[in-house]
């Protein structure tokens, strides 16, 4: 059997979306760290979203976005996603690399290898709170970045959660940091079979 | 731009002359594009998979390449296009990321293109035109004057179908 995320109740949708709200405290103490400044964390939203709707929230389907996409193995099999709108990927760049870029077209290789290794360490810190509440073992790759069209990057999310229905389920965060507001979006996308692992690990379906 | 026709993603849609067909960021989804010249009359499908009988969830049947052509196709004949009149052109299909793993999600544009041809030519309407691949997205508009479809790209520049 195969379990819809448009069929979760409250109770289940409160755990995911604790799930999430460690995950992104964790995150933020990782961008803490790696900046060596004081980052702060507004309250994540959980939604669960028709995709169609989702590409609205990242400025329209053709605005110009980054998506770090890692594949994750283990005990769940599917990937997660992290988007930046480009505004606040210049912001990380700038904060991390001591820079004063104005255009996401003048990253360097060392630039976006750095956006990178953001991507990476915060789609880690989320998948480490994920596994030690569910006790599953979850592996990330490294990551993969891309810059294109909001909606030609969540295709690849949407794809994999149209599968099994017409929605997604969507995490925003936003990091404060001094007079900067960064706002990521997480996309947790496991794959068909996964789902009922996770839930069941999380105690929700028996 | 009141004549603007929007096609959201898993959507299908209709429009006579003058107005224009358009969907937005096509990633690894493909945007089927079809055209009776002589009525002037556009559809335009935002498929996401290759076909209905691989998922339980199949409803909606704009997101399949098998049912959303023929529903597209079945449309546009009973708004007064022949079917002997409609030929086909093709966009999207793209691989978004490069992981080195040749696993399904990410052959999925190149899946999802292969199918789309394969309705297509089953239902004996000719594919004119193909942009297709790549790994990059691409913005579509189906122009029911002329039935030029434009395809739009960050990077890529913009192409005349």
């Amino acid at each position: 059997m195969t379990i819809s995320i448009e069929k979760l109740n409250e109770l289940q949708l409160d755990v995911l979306k604790e799930i999430g709200n460690i995950g992104a405290g964790n995150a933020a103490t990782a961008l803490a760290k790696l900046l060596n400044k004081k980052v702060d964390m507004a309250v994540p939203k959980v939604q669960i979203l028709e995709f169609k709707k989702v590409p609205d929230l990242l400025g329209g389907a053709d605005n110009l976005v980054v998506g770090i996409l890692l594949n994750i193995t283990g005990d769940i099999n599917g990937y997660i996603m992290f988007m930046l709108e480009q505004k606040y990927a210049r912001i990380l760049v700038n904060m991390l690399m001591g820079k004063e870029l104005k255009d996401i077209c003048e990253f360097s290789e060392m630039d976006i290898s750095a956006l990178k290794e953001i991507g990476n360490i915060l789609a880690g810190s989320y998948l480490s709170s994920l596994s030690s509440l569910t006790m599953l073992n979850i592996f990330p790759s490294i990551p993969d970045l891309t810059v294109d069209m909001a909606g030609a990057i969540l295709s690849v999310p949407a794809i994999e959660f149209g599968k099994v229905g017409d929605t997604v389920l969507f995490i925003e965060t936003a990091f404060l940091e001094h007079d900067y507001a960064v706002v990521g979006n997480f996309f947790l996308i496991p794959d068909v079979e996964s789902y009922d692992i996770l839930l069941k690990a999380l105690g929700v379906i028996s | 731009m009141n004549n603007l026709v929007k096609v959201g993603m898993a959507d299908l849609n209709i429009a006579k002359c003058p107005e224009i067909l358009t969907t937005l960021g096509l990633g690894s989804c493909v945007g089927i594009a079809l055209f009776d010249s002589i009525s002037k009359i556009g559809g335009l499908a935002h498929i996401m998979l290759p076909s209905s009988k691989q998922v339980k969830n199949n409803l909606n049947k704009a997101k399949f390449a098998d049912t959303a052509i023929v529903e597209l196709l079945n449309i546009m004949v009973n708004a007064g296009a022949r079917k002997n009149n409609i030929v086909a052109k093709l966009a999207g299909g793209a691989q978004m990321f490069s992981f080195t793993k040749t696993n399904d999600i990410m052959r999925i544009g190149e899946r999802n293109a292969v199918a789309s041809r394969e309705v297509l030519n089953s239902l004996s309407i000719p594919i004119i035109a193909e942009d297709t691949g790549g790994n990059y997205g691409r913005t579509i508009e189906l122009d029911t004057s002329t039935g030029i479809l434009l395809v739009k790209t960050i990077g890529y520049g913009v192409k005349q179908l």
